[in-house]
């Protein structure tokens, strides 16, 4: 049997009255790339730092690279790469700086950091702007180099929220083959993303639809499922369902 | 009348061009496509539109107005909703709107019809601060206070990024409305299917325009031979691809697309023969239908 790296069971969080993740099951598996979707205010980044261990559940259970969410949240931050839509990296810190400062956070040794540093640099293609600080990056390098180093330490799983916004069609998609790299690697991405061509990219995905998981299966089985030739159409045809606001 | 004329308009930062002799016009009733990367220039030359920043060279002018002499008057006439969310976060949604009309000399009883579509949806949550709204919302939030004063012409610098699909749906929905009332848009977006909503579109790289067309035109006149094909291992068959001579490919949705360069002809049984031999089975292989993104990918490469 596959192993699973991620286990949700009737996972919960309430805000008052209000119910931001409703009793969300699924699973994923490792080496899966996993699409996490739904419209703005549908419980995505919620449920998201859940599982990244920062944030405490009202109610249901779930384990994160063999760990629970409750109980074990640093050894889960341990065990995953986590990259979010307003950079984690330090803009007033070079791009060598800032790979040596997270290195160094998540505890490589010096004789690491040095190998990886050059090994990123030459994937990147990052050598003339090594020195530079990463606030006059193009925004593309400043993703590109944010994943690298979200992966630096090889965790279990990697959460990327919404990654890819605001570029060019080509530095999207060379983003994406950062992705495939890494999953192929054995790393499970867990990715949110606006784009349904990205949605088409990922192995399986949820479409979450007022903090439930309204749908969750291949691109292809979901595309069959709701008779349409693409993921933008089953996407339209279940946010529309939405009846919360945002 | 035209909406925008910019005739060569320049600038630097540092000694750094920016935007580099920039030339354009915009009908009146016209949505027009400012498309490029990040950096490309976009926003400085939608800050020298609507007066917010000096050009160093080239001049432009809004609405027969000119950006730098008659800067008072285009900053009534135009509406402006820039990338950066710049509402006050700490007045309410209603607060907001009547903050914006008053500015104007306006009220939100004057120009309600005009915004009333996307009000509505707003209005249950008319008491709460625009810094608790989430980005759809905010997006819709800066779209009403941008038409409050019933502009002629509305710069919005990608007014989308980072919004779902719905919401963007519905916005583009919006613009097409607001043309119909004669109200001219210069919008920039890095969503191609925004792109292909456009009435014309430039392209924008490194400051300078590549290209300005209808996205029929591009679209038709892309030139090149373009395939489409999916495998069982898609990291494997992008892998394989990058070694067909004469072609780029790239991931494309459920596909990936194989475009072949310019003055090279290729035979779509080449190609299966090439997958097959590195071993990648389930192959699927046709022609692709040229869409926007495909030439934008294009004259990237």
């Amino acid at each position: 049997m596959e192993e699973v790296v991620i286990q949700a069971d009737k996972l919960t969080k309430k805000f008052g009255d209000f119910t931001a993740v409703d009793a969300i099951t699924f699973q994923v598996r490792k080496g899966e790339i996993f699409g996490f979707l739904g419209a703005n205010g549908a419980g995505k980044t919620t449920a998201m730092r859940m599982l990244c261990g920062l944030s405490v559940p009202t109610s249901g259970e779930a384990k994160v690279a063999g760990f629970d969410i409750y109980k074990e949240t640093e050894s889960i931050k341990k065990n995953i790469g986590y990259m979010s839509q307003k950079f984690s990296l330090y803009e007033d810190l070079t791009v060598v700086e800032n790979i040596r400062f997270f290195g160094g956070i998540y505890g490589l040794t010096n004789e690491q950091i040095k190998n990886k540093t050059q090994q990123l640099i030459e994937r990147l293609g990052l050598t003339s702007v090594q020195k530079q600080l990463v606030v006059d990056l193009p925004l593309g390098w400043k993703q590109k180099l944010s994943f690298s180093i979200a992966i630096i330490h090889q965790p279990k799983i990697v959460f990327l929220d919404e990654p890819t916004g605001g570029v060019d069609p080509l530095t999207r998609r060379q983003f994406w083959e950062l992705i495939y790299e890494a999953a192929h690697n054995g790393i499970t991405v867990f990715v949110t993303t606006h784009y349904m061509d990205e949605a088409e990219y990922c192995d399986r995905l949820s479409i979450m639809v007022d903090g439930r998981i309204k749908a969750l299966d291949t691109p292809k089985n979901l595309k069959a499922e709701f008779e349409v030739e693409s993921m933008d159409e089953v996407f339209y045809k279940l946010a529309r369902q939405a009846t919360r606001a945002e | 009348m035209k909406a925008v004329i910019a005739e060569n308009i320049s600038k630097q930062y540092n000694g750094k061009p920016a935007v580099e002799k920039v030339s354009f016009e915009v009908d009146e009733g016209e949505i027009f496509g400012l498309i490029g990367p990040d950096g490309a220039g976009k926003t400085s030359i939608f800050r020298i539109l609507t007066t917010l920043l000096l050009p160093d060279g080239g001049s432009a002018q809004v609405h027969h107005w000119d950006v730098v002499k008659d800067w008072r008057a285009i900053r009534n006439a135009v509406g402006y909703m820039p990338g950066k969310f710049s509402l006050y976060q700490d007045l309410t949604v209603e607060e907001n709107l009547h903050f914006f009309a008053t500015v104007f000399n306006t009220s939100i009883q004057e120009n309600y019809h005009l915004i009333e579509e996307i009000y509505v949806q707003l209005e249950p949550f008319k008491n709460r601060r625009a810094g608790k709204l989430s980005g759809g919302m905010k997006q819709k939030l800066a779209l009403c206070c941008a038409l409050i004063h019933k502009p002629k012409v509305l710069f919005l610098d990608e007014p989308t990024t980072g919004v779902d699909p719905v919401s963007r749906r519905e916005f583009w929905e919006m613009l097409k409305k607001l043309k119909q009332q004669n109200i001219s848009i210069v919008v920039s977006t890095p969503y191609m299917d925004e792109a292909s909503m456009c009435d014309r579109i430039a392209s924008i790289q490194s400051g300078s325009i590549l290209s300005i067309d209808t996205p029929q035109y591009l679209v038709k006149n892309y030139g090149n031979q373009l395939f489409k094909v999916k495998a069982n291992d898609r990291y494997r068959l992008l892998e394989v691809l990058k070694s067909v001579p004469s072609t780029k490919s790239y991931a494309f949705g459920e596909y990936a697309h194989i475009s072949v360069e310019k003055g090279h002809q290729m035979e779509a049984s080449e190609i299966r023969q090439h997958l097959h031999q590195n071993g990648l089975t389930g192959v699927e292989i046709g022609d692709a239908e040229v869409t926007i993104e495909d030439c934008f990918i294009n004259l990237l490469h």
